[in-house]
């Protein structure tokens, strides 16, 4: 008896300690609801430390597709939001969930596919890559999330004039996830898709894949920021939030952004006042 | 494949503090939520298995069928009760562990209460006749039987953990796996596996099998003591 | 001392007929055994005398002064995982004593039964003897007015036996009622003063022990002294 209370107490003890520290608040943090793109690319683990060493402001990144970021800050379970699809951007503003969105960086994407080039799309002209993608009826890989990766697929087939819906068959292959288990997926079926570069030079479990298409100015990626609206919901924390947009567009923070390199390569192009 | 282990046993040894905090954390999260699903789920369970009431049936139906719940529903439930827009958006608790514990208490609670049930219905029909000629109430039998079947219901206590530090679908909802805050290993390996890191994530998922290994053991020494003493 | 007036029971459990109409007599002084055939209804008798078992139909008066005190020993003796002394002390809770009052009731109990020294013992680490005459210490502590045994040494062997007999002994002389169950009609003989015998759901005769071995008059009680009565239910094992 006395052997089992003693181990139910010592067990008491331990979820109480548990239930003690996994409960407390931090005093000063922001969530900031972000993209799949940044956060698996690194460029968050590269710029966070930076900034919270100067502001002592603790941020949490919780990232999500972009239409998926945007909805959360909706309900306003986010302070900040970082994200890269600019129609949807200004239909936030528009609702007045934010009043203002500064331009942070940008980087491309890029259309990535297996060595042999089945489709021969390999060159300089997404849209034309796109227009034979269709025709060849290659294995090809979306994201089908909503998010900035999945708009610019979207509206890089409408400009290529390809019908989706008519066209649509075995080899469009809508997976609704991030970049990264596109990529893997992309990688074991040895599929075309469209890619973040950030994404790309970041993935280790490339296989086949390499990129085909890149440097078309319109695979050009902006990235802008934004504080939700207080007015909307006075949870938010306007000042840290503020803080934290006001650095990224920063001298320091720009070049932060630009500093971070994969393999030499930098990933992100800072576009803050341009 | 093979190169693959062989990259995971080199990214074992390398594994830094960020993994130990992370460990630390889901094994945290995790014996509370269990801890606080044994509180609820032990006495709900064998007062269900002690008491006659209409309705029984069905409530026990039920919560059979709860052990079941996916944890993606959970999550999901709970995100909108804890969304800032929510019934319960003003304790802030989104994207804190917080709230990760209370998913995996909505889902260890009902495993409990369900395991509990059926353990202490076992024991109450060799013991209930005897309980109830003695005169006691209805708690005090089920406590009774709960202590008479103590240490089966370790075996309860370590299934809840089972589920709750292996589940994903809750986590990664309400907790947002936020980088050294909400990042449990569970969320940390899906990560990983994302990123096409695949020995790491490999590495990661050994570090989850060896901490539910240990819990385990320490469940049954503590068992195995006891139960020397009073099987 | 409570004497026992059982009207016209009546039970079924799945289809089957346990009591059909039962109605005796048991009365305040000494011991009663309830005897007869496997399948009469004697443990059931036993449960709905106790409450353990609602009848479906008829009624069990139980006369005596006050409210009465009850205490049930079965024929394998239920016990906790836990010490022989905590087995006993919980009879004690309903009873509103303090819990040093309880320990103190308890261990006098234990020592009365020959069980003083094991206490502190595991209950589930006993011989089968010891747990019975540890269920006996129970049922001495409560001090009932009613003891209600069932087949108490069917699992015994002969010198346990003989042990829990002197404590049944002991317990009507103190000034409980006890009615038994029983197959062994030597130990009914040397137990208990006056008998009834059920057969078929039904009380069929009853009387002065001795006399009613002796000179049974119904004709199930002759079948079943000298063992021929055709078994009739099975489903209803006693």
């Amino acid at each position: 008896m006395d052997i089992f209370r003693r181990g139910l107490l010592t067990f008491g003890l331990l979820f109480a300690l548990g239930a003690a520290s996994a409960v407390q608040a931090d005093p000063a943090s922001i969530v900031v609801a972000s993209t799949t793109s940044t956060e698996q690319s690194g460029l968050f683990k590269h710029l966070l430390p930076l900034f919270e060493a100067k502001s002592g402001i603790t941020v949490k990144v919780v990232a999500l597709g972009t239409g998926q970021a945007l909805d959360a800050a909706r309900r306003g379970d986010a302070d900040v939001v970082l994200v890269h699809d600019r129609a949807a951007e200004e239909k936030f503003l528009a609702e007045g969930f934010a009043t203002k969105r500064w331009d942070v960086m940008y980087n491309d994407f890029v259309l990535i596919g297996p060595k042999t080039d089945p489709a021969g799309v390999r060159g300089g002209d997404v849209v034309a890559a796109f227009g034979k993608l269709a025709t060849a009826r290659v294995p090809f890989v979306s994201r089908g999330d909503r998010s900035g990766t999945h708009s610019a697929e979207l509206r890089t087939w409408k400009e290529a004039g390809v019908d989706l819906g008519a066209v649509k068959g075995d080899w469009y292959r809508d997976i609704g996830q991030g970049m990264g288990p596109a990529l893997n997926t992309a990688s074991a079926l040895g599929a075309y898709l469209l890619a973040d570069r950030g994404t790309w030079l970041s993935f280790k479990n490339r296989g086949d894949l390499t990129i085909l298409v890149e440097g078309d100015k319109r695979l050009f990626n902006p990235y802008g920021v934004m504080l939700v609206n207080p007015a909307k919901y006075p949870s938010v924390k306007a000042k840290e939030g503020q803080a934290f947009i006001d650095w990224l567009v920063s001298r320091d923070g720009q070049a932060a952004i630009a500093s971070y390199k994969i393999e030499g390569k930098q990933l992100f192009f800072p576009s803050a006042g341009q | 494949m093979f190169q693959t282990f062989q990259e995971t046993i080199s990214r074992l040894a390398t594994l830094d503090r960020d993994v130990l905090a992370i460990a630390w954390l889901s094994l945290r999260v995790s014996l509370t939520a269990v801890g606080l699903g044994l509180c609820i789920g032990i006495p709900v369970g064998a007062f269900l298995a002690v008491a006659d009431f209409p309705g029984r049936p069905v409530l026990v139906g039920l919560l059979n069928a709860f052990m079941g719940l996916p944890p993606v529903i959970v999550g999901l439930v709970l995100y909108l009760v804890l969304s800032r827009s929510g019934p319960l958006g003003s304790l802030g608790l989104l994207f804190t562990p917080g709230a990760m514990v209370a998913a995996q208490v909505v889902l260890a609670t009902p495993l409990v209460a369900a395991l509990t049930r059926q353990v202490v219905a076992d024991s109450e029909a060799h013991l209930g006749e005897q309980l109830r000629s003695l005169g006691l109430s209805a708690p005090r039998r089920a406590l009774a039987l709960i202590h008479d079947t103590r240490f089966s219901l370790v075996t309860t206590a370590l299934a809840a953990f089972g589920r709750a530090i292996s589940e994903i679908g809750a986590v990664l909802v309400v907790g947002g796996n936020i980088d050294g805050h909400t990042r449990t290993m569970t969320t940390a390996i899906s990560l990983e596996t994302q990123k096409g890191d695949l020995s790491l994530a490999l590495a990661l998922g050994l570090v989850l099998i060896v901490l539910v290994i240990l819990v385990n053991a320490v469940a049954a020494l503590l068992r195995s003591h006891a139960a020397r003493a009073y099987g | 001392m409570p004497a026992i007036e059982l009207s016209d029971l009546a039970l079924a459990r799945n289809g089957t007929t346990i009591l059909d109409g039962l109605s005796a007599h048991i009365s305040a002084a000494g011991i009663t055994a309830l005897i007869g055939p496997n399948g009469a209804g004697k443990s059931a008798t036993l449960r709905v005398i106790d409450g353990l078992l609602r009848p479906d139909a008829g009624s069990v008066r139980i006369v005596g002064d006050g409210p009465m005190r009850r205490a049930f020993v079965f024929q394998r003796p239920a016990l906790l995982r836990a010490s022989a002394l905590a087995n006993v002390a919980i009879a004690l809770e309903p009873l509103g004593l303090l819990r040093s009052e309880r320990t103190g009731r308890a261990r006098a109990a234990l020592a009365r039964v020959g069980l003083g020294d094991r206490a502190e013992a595991p209950a589930t680490r006993l011989s089968g003897g010891e747990q019975q005459r540890l269920a006996l210490a129970r049922a001495w502590a409560v001090e009932p007015d009613l003891l209600l045994a069932d087949e108490p040494t069917a699992n015994l062997d002969p010198g346990a036996t003989e042990l829990v007999e002197g404590l049944i002994l002991d317990i009507a002389r103190r000034g409980t009622k006890v009615v038994l169950v029983s197959h062994n009609l030597g130990q009914v003989t040397r137990l208990a003063a006056e008998a009834v015998v059920l057969a078929r759901g039904r009380a069929v005769e009853q009387g002065p022990t001795r006399a009613l071995l002796t000179s049974p008059q119904a004709p199930e009680t002759r079948a079943y002294i000298t063992g021929e009565l055709p078994w009739t239910s099975f489903a209803a094992a006693s």
